[in-house]
């Protein structure tokens, strides 16, 4: 019998084309949508831990409160012994500290008169100790548009549309001036080793990377940090994990009432975009479930039309002695049948379009180039494994519940009646 | 075997509800058709003829009286063990064929088979038969789009005699067809009752199909009008 569903389905290709279209299209968009909000999510997890403070951080309580404006005076201090308690207690974690400071960059001509000026935003980060992660994390190399890599004290890099704003190339020597740690005034004489391009709008404006070591040396930060970031081994972000770190490590600060005793926050709660992620799922949750709602709907109907174009056959089935249940289930099947098809055309070419962005990328570039998010412009789709269930099921669903929905019509004629439509 | 009774109405109404009125399609029919009959209702249109067939074919429930076909209580069936008794003795022809239209001669034929749960020999060996009682064996492969009206109600008839049910409706089979196809299923319809023994019950208007007939029951506004047997035509010789 089955034989004869598909045999009818191949052949009466203009009942089943519609709804497998319907299918597919809308198994496909779920696909793409769902792993292109993954991606989203992905891509501004990874920026911001990579580019600000780590899936986890700790800072004091003081620094934290005022994160946003860099407030190093608050920084913390004695970071080569909580480092060791860190990498002792929280051993899936990669630990290293990152100085953050605002500044402004002079730029000497011959004469060491001032020729050009800015503002930058600075990071620093441990780029030459033995065994720092850094290097792995930040992955400078790919993102280097001129020059080279820091390779010893005194050498920076500048992000390349600041370099061309101040009129520098690699090699070219630049001041430093920002406040230190006391509150002082402090300057530094740099020499602009390589200019990167991150593809963060955030990063790529006006930002300074150098050394930890020479950031401490000249902001007079022996010994601190304003934070000491933790990166997972794996490289992404788990929410509990992270979450549950944060909680055991806090527990031991309780009840302290030290201003600068060191508190831990995830990348969640850093970025204040907790919230922001939750709405992600919900819309995802939304997206879903409309397209169900659509394909069952559109379903639903053709499978009215379908049916109506129809009753002759089924009369002549009930005719022969066929039950209406026998003849139900095989309007059931049929559709699941075509649900089958369509979800698994569906999530192959979704998988397929996923895959192809996820290798690729778009560049948002343009519509991106104030965002102060720190996300990459170009990107990416991230298939996971929900993607090859996610699509699939709802068509599946939506396809048989829409043809059972329709079907139900044959219980409400008689019979006498479903064969008389045919002489009509 | 050739008397025993097939078929008896007694006192058989149909009501339909039409609007705030009501249609009385059939008017108290008392009717007895025994195994082996070539009968045929005639009369004018809408005096009933197709609403009969529906009761007795268990498509339709009357309103009141009773019918018993096979040994069955048409009116206490359930919907289960209505579509059991169509499915096992009753085969029913249509003025407009039906045939199912993504399906080829064979498989249309083959349908009811399937739904009989008949083994795939057996079935084979069935469905060519019945092809060529009508003549149709090397038209097994063709969709009924590509067969003419004359072949397309032979595919009909092979699909409800394939399962050899003791009883067949057939419901105005000629009136879309030509003088020569009505003959050539009539002829065809003739033998079956001949040499399967299968009682065969008409509704039709068409004097080709009364003159086939054995039988002829005149029916006027849902009642019985007259009830006579036949000298078949020329040509032809029907049982009992
Ligand atoms: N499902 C129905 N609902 C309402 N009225 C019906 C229904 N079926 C039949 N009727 C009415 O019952 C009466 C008998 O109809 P029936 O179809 O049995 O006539 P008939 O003798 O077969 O006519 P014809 O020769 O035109 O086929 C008619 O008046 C018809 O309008
Ligand atoms: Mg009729």
């Amino acid at each position: 019998m089955i034989r004869f569903l598909c045999l009818g389905l191949w052949r009466d290709r203009s009942r089943s084309l519609f709804p497998l279209l319907t299918v597919v299209i809308g198994v496909m968009l779920t696909v793409v949508m769902f792993s292109w909000i993954k991606g989203f999510t992905e891509n501004f997890l990874g920026t911001s831990a990579r580019l600000g403070s780590g899936h986890v951080a700790v800072m004091s309580r003081a620094y934290a409160g005022e994160r946003d404006q860099l407030p190093n005076d608050l920084a913390l201090t004695g970071v080569q012994g909580l480092l060791e308690r860190l990498h002792r207690d929280f051993p899936s974690f990669a630990w290293t500290p990152r100085i953050r400071f605002a500044g402004l960059l002079d730029v000497p001509d011959e004469k060491g008169e001032t020729r050009a000026q800015g503002p930058v935003g600075g990071l620093a980060v441990d780029l030459f100790s033995p065994g720092s992660p850094e290097p792995a994390i930040l992955d400078l190399e790919p993102t280097l548009v001129g020059g080279a890599l820091p390779a010893g004290r005194g050498e920076v890099l500048l992000a390349h549309e600041l370099a061309s704003r101040l009129g520098l190339a690699p090699g070219a020597s630049v001041t430093l001036i920002a406040g230190t740690m006391f509150g002082g005034m402090a300057t530094a004489n740099l020499t602009v080793a390589g200019t990167f391009r991150f593809g963060a709008p955030a990063m790529d404006r006006g930002m300074i990377l150098m050394d930890v070591a020479d950031a401490r040396a000249v902001l007079d930060m022996d010994d601190a940090a304003g934070e000491i970031a933790g990166f997972f081994h794996s490289g992404f972000y788990d929410r509990r994990a992270a979450e549950a770190a944060a909680a055991r490590f806090n527990a031991r600060f309780a009840s302290s009432q030290d201003p600068f005793a060191p508190r831990m926050d995830t990348l969640i709660t850093l970025s204040g975009m907790g919230q922001f992620l939750g709405y992600m799922d919900t819309i995802l949750g939304a997206i879903v479930a409309v397209f169900l709602a659509t394909m069952f709907i559109v379903l639903w109907n053709t499978g009215l039309m379908g049916n109506i174009r129809r009753y002759g056959e089924i009369g002549v089935r009930l005719a022969m002695g066929e039950t209406k249940g026998r003849v139900y289930r095989s309007l059931i099947g049929e559709a699941a049948i075509i649900g089958l098809a369509g979800s698994l055309i569906g999530t192959v070419l979704g998988l397929a379009l996923a895959f192809y962005v996820q290798a690729h990328g778009l560049d948002f570039g343009n519509i991106m180039k104030n965002a102060s998010l720190l996300m990459t412009t170009r990107f990416h789709t991230h298939v996971t494994a929900a993607a090859y269930v996610i699509g699939f099921i709802p068509g599946l669903a939506a396809t048989v519940l829409g043809a059972a929905t329709a079907g139900r019509a044959i219980y409400k004629r008689q019979t006498s009646r479903l064969l008389k439509e045919l002489e009509a | 075997m050739a008397d025993e009774l097939l078929i008896r109405t007694e006192e058989l109404v149909k009501v339909f509800p039409m609007g705030r009125s009501e249609v009385r399609a059939l008017n108290r029919v008392s009717l007895d058709f025994r195994a082996g009959e070539f009968a045929g209702l005639v009369g004018p249109s809408g005096s009933g003829k197709t609403t009969f067939l529906n009761v007795v074919g268990s498509l339709d429930a009357p309103t009141s009286g009773s019918a018993e076909v096979l040994g069955r209580r048409i009116e206490g069936l359930s919907h289960r063990e209505a579509a059991d008794l169509r499915n096992r003795s009753i085969g029913f022809i249509f003025q407009t064929f039906n045939l199912l239209p993504v399906y080829t001669a064979y498989e249309n034929v083959e349908f009811p088979l399937l739904l009989l749960r008949v083994p795939a020999a057996q079935r084979r060996r069935m469905v060519m038969d019945a092809l060529e009682w009508v003549g149709l064996a090397d038209r097994s492969r063709s969709r009924p789009a590509q067969l003419s009206g004359g072949e397309s109600q032979r595919v009909a008839i092979a699909r409800a005699v394939v399962k050899r049910p003791p009883l067949l409706l057939a419901d105005e089979p000629t009136a879309n067809l030509d003088a020569e196809n009505s003959h050539h299923i009539l002829r065809t319809m003739a033998a079956l009752n001949r040499e399967l023994g299968t009682t065969f019950l008409f509704a039709t208007h068409d004097e080709k199909v009364i003159a086939y007939l054995h039988r002829k029951i005149t029916l006027v506004d849902g009642r019985v009008e007259r009830d006579e047997p036949l000298t078949p035509a020329a040509g032809r010789e029907t049982g009992p």
